[in-house]
């Protein structure tokens, strides 16, 4: 616990280093457009990936949907802010709190009836509401444009924004799940019985976490929106759930860096390969088959990576990675 | 006042009586144990009394409270605790977090407070650091804390599921069967223990148990339970003698 307040001091350093870093790569123009545009992507879906990975990895329930909620967060935060006509700042700031909230009910709405299910059927109850809500969006095309898309959004996301409002996602689910509440949401995915019997209300902690999973997803569906100030309902369609899943899976269920680590890989890896095109699916499919076949449990399992054991690892201890819990 | 009253208690699955007209009645402090022949009902009336089945007749009394109808979990915060037949232990995580998760109901931090890392937060984490260690070192596993569950041996992991079912503050703890699988001077280890925990935490014990050696030794009181009714109970010297309990193990 000593060494605690070294620890986030170091965090913090770190992440402001980092941050400077891209900011004067950005404005020097040696990051372009196009590879800020990846960078922006990988942001988001770190988002995406850290969230989903509070309900799959975390409270162990497996689910489909998370496009849906990024989907509500996109559309109420898009409409929000066409019509405001509030500072600029204030506007987004308010729509990413609409967006948060609307995709946080309706993870709430959704997982009522996903509380008496398990394991697949979750699974596709879930994947199915995701549809069910872009097919909604589709329908009401009055104001959402449908298939045709939404266009016009403002621009409102930037690198910074983007970057710090990561930040604030991660830290919040790390909190979380180094609280009471997360103990809760992991015990009933080691053992519901057993949770229940040291008194632990399951349907409200699953709630919950289902609850904050939304909630994120809806901003960085709001992020999304504008940054790409276009909004198509087939960018989040169920593959894009799946794709947020084998980010999480790949990284390992229960691992926050190994969440984004995967959303970052992953998201990269493709862009990268732009070049070889006929082969990037390819190359995609083998390194998961890899994975699942070495590592099933995925890059980092349910431990998290460290700095501290890299640290520790110089002065010769053996530990590379940090149990969760240990301070 | 007894602390734990069954009035008339029965449960049926389908058309089969698994528990029919139990009375049973335990004083505070007691050491109460419950026998039977397999599948006489003694954890069906374990899951009865911790809310895990609803009765589907009679009445289940706790500290003075009507308890039908309350959840599993709401059991537990009004002191009922309990260990499972086959260990039921957050295997994948270690053994202070184990305890630590069972001490969520005696914590009260809001969710807000945990997120923003407030004050609150690391006034009761710390609390509970310490009282989980303390409560670990009764059973000696406090060189093991961060180990995982998974990987204790056997016998350890029965203390553990004590442990953790202590951590819940309860006033009835319940045992199912903690002696099975251990060896002998395993089972005399573990009467030292649930004695040292009965006098130290100051609660009432019920527990089934098959090892007769470990029952007679230290219960005050025993149940016999036999094709789902209540067939003797009385203190040990006169369950051994039972006509009714020595037919329904050994056969007429």
């Amino acid at each position: 616990m000593k060494n605690n307040f070294k620890y986030t001091a170091f965090i913090v350093l770190l992440l402001l280093v980092t941050y400077f870093v891209f900011v004067f790569l950005i404005s020097s123009k040696t990051i372009n457009n196009y590879y800020q545009g990846i960078l922006m992507l990988i942001m988001i879906n770190v988002m995406l990936a850290v969230s989903l990975n509070l309900v799959t990895g975390f409270l162990g329930q497996l689910t489909l949907g998370h496009a849906g909620f990024m989907a509500i967060g996109a559309y109420v935060s898009a409409l929000f802010t066409k019509v405001s006509e509030l500072p600029d700042i204030l506007s987004f700031v308010i729509a990413l709190i609409l967006a948060g909230i609307a995709a946080a009910a309706a993870g709430i709405i959704i997982g009522i009836p996903a509380l008496r299910l398990k394991g697949d059927y979750i699974a596709i109850l879930t994947l199915s509401a995701g549809e069910i809500i872009r097919g909604l969006i589709i329908y009401f095309d009055e104001y959402t444009g449908g298939s045709r898309g939404m266009k016009m959004i403002p621009a409102y996301s930037n690198f910074s924004n983007v970057f710090w409002i990561m930040i604030i996602t991660i830290f919040v689910i790390y909190s979380i799940i180094h609280s009471r509440h997360g103990r809760a949401v992991i015990a009933i995915r080691e053992d519901e019985i057993a949770a229940e019997s040291v008194g632990i209300n399951i349907v409200n902690y699953k709630l919950f976490a289902f609850c904050i999973s939304a909630f994120f997803a809806g901003v960085a569906g709001a992020l999304f929106a504008h940054y790409n100030t276009l909004l198509d309902p087939n960018n989040f369609d169920y593959n894009y759930s799946i794709e947020m899943l084998i980010m999480v899976v790949f990284g390992g269920m229960g691992s926050l860096t190994g969440s984004i680590v995967a959303a970052l890989g992953l998201t990269a890896l493709p862009q990268i390969l732009s070049d070889f095109s006929n082969y990037r699916m390819l190359l995609y499919s083998i390194l998961l088959i890899i994975i699942m076949l070495f590592k099933p449990s995925g890059l980092f399992g349910t431990h998290e990576f460290s700095i501290m054991a890299i640290g520790g690892l110089f002065k010769g201890k053996k530990s590379k990675t940090k149990k969760r819990g240990d301070l | 006042m007894p602390l734990l009253k069954t009035e008339n208690l029965g449960i049926t699955f389908g058309g089969l009586k698994a528990l029919s007209d139990v009375h049973v009645e335990i004083n505070e402090h007691e050491l109460v144990g419950l026998i039977g022949p397999n599948g006489a009902g003694k954890t069906t009336f374990f899951n009865l009394i911790t809310g895990v089945y609803t009765p589907t007749e009679g009445k289940i009394i706790f500290d003075g409270k009507l308890m039908n109808g309350k959840k599993n979990y709401q059991f537990n915060n009004i002191g009922i605790a309990r260990t499972f037949q086959n260990i039921r232990l957050f295997k994948g995580l270690t053994v202070i977090e184990n305890v630590k998760t069972a001490f969520h109901s005696s914590m009260k931090y809001s969710p807000f407070s945990g997120i923003l890392k407030l004050p609150s937060y690391w006034k009761e984490e710390k609390l509970i650091h310490e009282k989980a260690i303390e409560l670990l070192r009764v059973f000696s596993l406090e060189n093991l804390i961060n180990e995982n569950a998974s990987n204790l041996p056997y016998g350890q992991q029965r203390k553990l599921e004590i442990a953790r079912a202590l951590a819940t503050n309860p006033k009835l703890l319940l045992l199912d069967e903690p002696a099975a699988g251990m060896n002998p001077s395993e089972t005399s280890e573990l009467m030292e223990t649930i004695d040292i925990i009965r006098k130290r935490f100051n609660i009432t014990i019920l527990l089934i148990e098959h090892d007769m050696n470990l029952v007679m030794g230290i219960c005050e009181k025993i149940f016999v339970l036999d094709y789902g009714m209540i067939i003797a109970k009385g203190v040990p010297e006169k369950i051994k003698s039972n006509p009714k309990v020595i037919a329904a193990y050994l056969g007429e």
